[in-house]
């Protein structure tokens, strides 16, 4: 089998295993919708007050968003004690990596694709743009890149779910001040350039993050 | 020996460092004697960084090598460095607060520096919830990997973003001659200063492993 056949049957089984406990999505979506309604609490009803905070509301829901549904990427398969059996696998280190991560990436841009419509609905906002689609894909990318290599190390240790979003939030942190703004641009309506420079150091992000996890995740789970 | 030798150059360097900062260079005009804080910051902030190029160094050759001194290194480079960060952070805001009348401002230096706090404390706290010495090692290998290459892209996050930090001036000649010699001078023994710390803390680390290491061979018999 190819490279990508490999990473995809991982892919596959995560689906799969999703589909029939629907452990994630669902789950998550529950909280996201969970801390609109906690955000609507906190900064109140006044539609001014509410395009001013959305973009920054918008990817700290979709951080800790992020951090609930990667925490259950690798736990079930610590639990099951499947990971020992992917590790015996004849596959490398690394298609386990590009599997998980792009397992967790089909997640999250489910999740997001229900709770941004979700968001518009609720606060009155133009969320559903090409370019806030575009900020989204690409802020999610960084996110998964990152947070599969965490989650994999986190599961690991003794404190597990403790461990992932200490790891996470100071390492996605440029991420996180690239999307904001460049959030903040698209709901105010700029054109694209404006937004350029974030969507480059986003870019530059998702880039390195996605390599660099890629060359050490076989330290991660090594026993 | 060297080490010995070390100290008393170091503590020499820091005397004449003194006497630079406070009668050599003048005091600033609109800052006053709150300027002398400068000299202080910039030495922290650099060995801040430097820590974290170290620990990156030094767990990039762990993983590859597997010698427990390579993660004697990054672990010390860290801990020193989470201490210069500390000092970097809290001299920093000194300084802010005659100057800008606040301790701290959202200014993307000082949350760069802040975030670069956190990675440290994450790197510790991995190490502390993980429980054998090889794994703990390599995680925080993965950490410091992880978190140092993070550095220039939060620098670059803060190149785009507004900034209210006074600009790198000591480059473009905007410091007076005297103030810029007490920096180098105050650079220089604080790096001296930082080069003896890391090299008894890496002994220090090396006696602790080759202590557990016959305590483990005690209870094997």
């Amino acid at each position: 089998m190819t490279f990508w056949r490999k990473v995809f049957t991982i892919t596959w089984k995560d689906a799969l295993s999703e589909m029939r406990t629907r452990e994630i999505i669902f789950t998550v979506l529950v909280f996201t919708l969970l801390i609109f309604v906690l955000f609507s609490f906190a900064f109140g009803s006044n539609p001014e007050t509410m395009s001013l905070v959305a973009p920054g509301l918008l990817w700290v829901t979709f951080a800790f968003s992020g951090v609930l549904s990667l925490n259950r990427a690798f736990i079930p398969e610590k639990e099951q004690g499947c990971l020992e059996g992917l590790m015996v696998c004849p596959v490398s280190r690394e298609v386990i990596y590009a599997g998980k991560m792009l397992s967790s990436l089909l997640f999250m841009l489910i999740i997001e694709a229900i709770a941004l419509p979700t968001f518009a609905f609720l606060f009155n906002l133009p969320v559903l743009s090409l370019q806030l689609i575009v900020i989204t894909i690409l802020t999610t990318i960084g996110f998964v890149a990152v947070g599969t290599l965490f989650s994999a190390l986190a599961v690991n240790t003794k404190a597990r779910e403790m461990v992932l979003p200490i790891l996470f939030f100071p390492i996605i942190a440029p991420i996180i001040i690239g999307a904001v703004n460049a959030s903040g641009s698209a709901l105010a309506g700029e054109p694209w350039q404006n937004m350029l420079s974030w969507l480059q150091i986003i870019a530059a992000f998702d880039v390195i993050f996605l390599v660099v996890p890629f060359l050490i995740f076989a330290f991660v789970i090594e026993e | 020996m060297k080490s010995k030798i070390l100290l008393w150059v170091s503590l020499l360097l820091m005397v004449f460092n003194f006497y630079m900062i406070f009668i050599y260079a003048p005091i600033e005009r609109e800052m006053g004697i709150v300027q002398k804080i400068f000299y202080l910051m910039v030495p922290a902030g650099w060995l801040a960084l430097l820590s974290f190029v170290i620990v990156l160094i030094g767990s990039i050759l762990y993983l590859v090598k597997r010698e427990s001194r390579w993660d004697a290194l990054a672990f010390s480079a860290a801990e020193t460095g989470i201490v210069f960060t500390t000092m970097t952070l809290i001299v920093g805001s000194t300084w802010a607060r005659p100057v800008w009348g606040v301790w701290w401002v959202w200014e993307p230096r000082l949350t760069a520096t802040l975030v670069l706090w956190l990675i440290y404390l994450a790197y510790f706290l991995v190490r502390s919830f993980t429980a054998e010495e090889s794994r703990a090692a390599r995680f925080s290998a993965i950490v410091g990997i992880v978190g140092a290459i993070d550095v220039p892209i939060v620098i670059l996050a803060i190149v785009v973003w507004r900034t209210q930090h006074p600009p790198a001036l000591i480059f473009q000649g905007g410091l007076a001659p005297e103030m810029l010699q007490a920096l180098m001078v105050s650079i220089a023994a604080f790096t001296v200063l930082y080069v003896l710390i890391l090299i008894q803390r890496v002994s220090l680390k090396n006696d602790a492993t080759e202590i557990a290491r016959l305590k483990g061979l005690l209870r094997e018999d």
